[in-house]
């Protein structure tokens, strides 16, 4: 199917996440002492097209009134002022302190390379690849934050953690790297350990991703042995903890543990983005999940905050108008948001395209001034020292990275 | 590999079972397609359509409730709500046993797997209170009667289905130009979008921007009343022909005919044929399926103008369906139903089982291993590729719930080393033989069985 990068074309040899722990034992002293530098980098990946325009508002422009009457635009919005002509969308009011504070900072007007087709699944595709529109083969079907991990000093299997239930394009790829969901456990006996082992042994793909799961289980205290067989009681109460472990707040939880130790690196998925019909109470409830996750991270990585960076970006951006239902379709321009210690934050980057509808893309979108990668790279750059060359070469090959927009504090 | 019964019955079936016998042919596995559905009959799940009464009811009741709330009947109002409420929940609760006891007892396993294949092609998801659950009964009226029909009727029936026109938004979209808009409402490209991109043609398809805008004027008017199921508002219809493909539609007053003329096209557009047939073949037999085989399947759905089961047919037929075996792992739904299959889960324990030990049991193990059971994240459904299963966080939950769910199922359990033969019949290996040998107990050696690679593909 032409020119598109399909979602099964990009999985098809992405066995990354097990393909790993063989090769590089997690958890050995070694991996310890090789951990490439002090500073975290945190990706989230906002599934379903965050609205740019809604989470970090440009009141200053008069057309922003008029394209989304009906969502809410005017309410409490003098309170959210974040510079002047940039507002803070009420849900993420708490938020504030860290903007004053310099923790807090948005990109506004950026997106992928990903046109005209709008498709999510497509556009979260190419998001994660970090590559061009044009790109198939094995660049297509890596993650650019596994790419980054394959060329970053000291990196191990631990350096990089992902996050949640589902698997994650954006760290498949050759590098290893761990992954985990926050209920997970794995109760066995020893005897039952051994004979899957032996089960699994010339199987690859059971093989490798039971020997990292084994391994995370064990490291997280998530593993018994003594006490093997779940009771049917147990079977209950892992309800209680499968029910939170979707939450943003659980999930950069889980993320900070992981960042407190061995990790340096960690990516996870927030939904409820795709705001079509009623967008004032589903956007409020995604953005106050952000911020849940925010807020996390910064209580829990304590002053290791101080070293990390946070980046949420999305697949696109929606449209400047509002919808006939309240909500907004597919766009194409968009913003990302970041927090921590390790950003020069309080302000909004990027170039304002304007909202006019001569500078609005296909005379409907916000207009793209900037790839998003671009961002992403400089700050790679500043956190762990990756040559401009190999930023566009290798992690996100054939970008133009451009002038350094200095993210970093 | 060619075909054996066993294969047959693990790839295109719910799996072995100790009681029932798999096809012994390709023809018999298509026969299982033709004549009445025999697990339908037995474990009947009602139509959406029956539900119709009471969200009208439910929704009645919860109005008079509100409007009550400071008069002196308040109290009997809230009461009487929130029984219909129970009631109407415990109905729609209801369709789990059914549902499960389909898959481990029928006779006519493909019918289930079509069944779940095309749910998850035409994904919905309840998103109001009253439709939260009533998947299941969507699929009952839009699916499953079509399964091994015509793909145009398939696509027509879950167009009007209210379960489609709401999770897509298409109930909202409103044409900018109608009566009903008054300046105020208009457009929801939702719906249009997917029916192009996920539905028929598929994302490389022929299609742009333009066609889904006018795909989406041209769907305005497609609607549901809660109590009524599908209405056609004229009056919220985008006046005006629209051109969707390089072909007018309507033009005269807006009717729903003029958006079943476009589904007619769209479903014998080349591209749709391509994207179906290559979808059949992914989830069936291999991520990468044989390019020839999905072709001939792609040239056999344009000469019969969509007739599944001659699609069906044609991979069957073909030595790629049998060669490629164990390519495909089981999804989390269908690993555990295979795996209730040959533990032969008893229709009445799963009738007396309450909410606590549902989400105990299976739905929450389903979830951990990856899959919220009939809720997708979006309207591509789940997705077919190994690595998104096999993960370790995944695998974990497998493992976790293989080890203890079938001691939940059951006070005694088999001798492993029988189950071993009739879960794997001819997929047995050596170290799945002396694993089930050596366990130090029948939980763990059933465990390990269903634990096992040869479980877990297909």
């Amino acid at each position: 199917m032409s020119g598109s990068l399909s979602r099964r074309k990009f999985l098809m040899k992405a066995t990354a996440l097990g393909c790993s722990a063989a090769a590089s034992p997690l958890l050995t002293p070694m991996t310890f002492a090789q951990a490439p530098g002090e500073n975290r980098l945190v990706v989230i990946i906002l599934r379903g097209a965050m609205d740019g325009l809604d989470a970090i508002r440009p009141l200053g422009d008069p057309l922003i009134h008029r394209y989304r009457a009906g969502l809410g635009i005017s309410r409490e919005s003098a309170a959210m002022d974040l510079d002047g002509f940039f507002a803070l969308h009420p849900a993420m009011a708490d938020l504030l302190p860290l903007w004053r504070q310099g923790e807090l900072a948005a990109v506004h007007a950026v997106s992928t390379p990903y046109r005209d087709k709008r498709s999510h699944f497509d556009g979260q595709d190419l998001l994660e690849a970090g590559t061009g529109i044009d790109v198939s083969g094995a660049q297509a079907r890596e993650g650019w934050l596994n790419r980054l991990l394959q060329i970053l000093p000291g990196a191990g299997s631990e350096t990089a953690f992902a996050i949640g239930r589902s698997d994650m394009k954006l760290v498949a790829g050759r590098a290893p790297v761990s992954s985990w969901s926050p209920d997970g456990r794995l109760d066995m006996s020893p005897q039952a350990r051994l004979l899957l082992e032996e089960i699994y042994h010339d199987d690859a793909l059971f093989h490798d991703t039971s020997t990292d799961a084994i391994a995370i289980a064990d490291s997280l205290g998530l593993a018994s042995t003594d006490s093997f067989g779940m009771s049917s009681k147990d079977m209950r109460a892992a309800v209680k903890s499968a029910r939170a472990a979707g939450d943003a707040g659980v999930l950069a939880g889980f993320a900070a543990r992981r960042l407190n130790e061995e990790s340096r690196i960690a990516a996870f998925s927030l939904g409820g983005w795709d705001t079509h019909r009623g967008q004032t109470r589903g956007i409020s409830r995604a953005l106050g999940g952000l911020q849940d996750a925010i807020l996390t991270l910064k209580r829990d990585l304590g002053p290791k905050w101080q070293k990390t960076a946070v980046v949420a970006v999305t697949e696109f951006g929606r449209t400047a108008r509002a919808n006939g239902t309240n909500g907004t379709d597919h766009g194409t321009g968009g913003a990302m948001i970041m927090a921590g210690g390790a950003i020069r934050g309080g302000r909004v980057y990027g170039d304002w395209p304007g909202l006019d509808e001569a500078s609005l893309y296909a005379r409907r979108d916000l207009m793209p001034t900037r790839d998003v990668r671009s961002y992403i790279g400089w700050l790679m750059h500043g956190l762990y020292g990756i040559e401009r060359s190999s930023l566009e070469t290798l992690v996100f090959p054939g970008l133009q990275l451009g002038r350094d927009p200095g993210l970093l504090a | 590999m060619a075909f054996t019964p066993e294969i047959a019955a693990i790839r295109f079936g719910e799996g072995l079972s100790p009681s029932i016998a798999p096809a012994k042919s390709v023809a018999e596995v298509m026969a299982q397609l033709r004549g009445d559905d025999l697990a339908a009959a037995a474990f009947p799940i009602p139509p959406l359509s029956d539900l119709y009464g009471d969200f009208a009811k439910v929704n009645a009741l919860k109005k008079a409730a509100r409007r009550g709330r400071k008069g002196p009947d308040a109290d009997d109002l809230s009461r009487s709500y929130k029984q219909a409420r129970r009631g109407f929940n415990s109905r729609l609760q209801g369709v789990f046993a059914p549902l499960v006891s389909r898959s481990i007892t029928s006779p006519q396993p493909f019918r289930e797997r079509l069944t779940r294949f095309w749910a998850d092609h035409f994904t919905v998801v309840g998103k109001t209170n009253l439709t939260r659950s009533a998947v299941p009964f969507y699929i009952e009226e839009s699916i499953r009667p079509h399964i091994a029909g015509r793909f145009v009727d398939m696509l027509k029936a879950v167009m009007v289905s209210p379960m489609m026109l709401e999770y897509l938004d298409q109930n909202t979209s409103v044409g900018p130009n109608s009566r009903g808009a008054r300046g105020r409402r208009g457009l929801n490209e939702n719906l249009a979008r997917e029916l192009l991109e996920l539905h028929t043609l598929g994302v490389g398809g022929a299609y742009n921007q333009t066609d889904v805008r006018q795909l989406a004027e041209l769907l305005t008017g497609m609607s549901t009343d809660l109590s009524k199921g599908f209405v056609f508002r004229a009056k919220i219809a985008e006046p005006g022909a629209e051109n969707v493909l390089g072909q007018a539609y309507g033009g005269g007053a807006p009717a729903v005919e003029d958006v079943m003329a476009f589904l007619d096209d769209v479903a014998r557009h080349p591209d749709t044929a391509r994207h179906i047939a290559r979808k059949i073949a992914v989830h069936f037999t291999s991520d990468t399926p044989d390019a020839g085989m999905v072709a001939d399947m792609t040239q056999r759905f344009r000469e019969t103008d969509g007739d599944l089961s001659a699609v069906y047919q044609v991979m069957l037929d073909h030595p790629f369906a049998w060669s490629s075996f164990g390519e495909k792992i089981k999804q989390p739904v269908d690993f555990m139903l295979s795996a209730m299959r040959v533990l032969e889960v008893p229709a009445v324990s799963l009738r007396k089982m309450n909410r606590t030990k549902r989400a105990a049991y299976v739905l929450t193990p389903m979830t951990a291993m990856g899959q919220h059971w009939f809720r997708p994240a979006g309207p591509d459904g789940w997705p077919e590729e190994a690595a998104a299963w096999v993960t370790p966080q995944g695998l974990a939950a497998r493992i976790q719930w293989a080890m203890s769910a079938p001691s939940a199922f059951y006070r005694s359990l088999p001798d492993p080393r029988d189950f071993a033969e009739v879960a794997l019949g001819g997929a047995l290996d050596k170290k799945v033989e002396f694993a089930a040998r050596a366990a130090e107990t029948r939980r763990e050696g059933v465990g390990l069985v269903l634990a096992s690679p040869a479980f877990q593909r297909r």
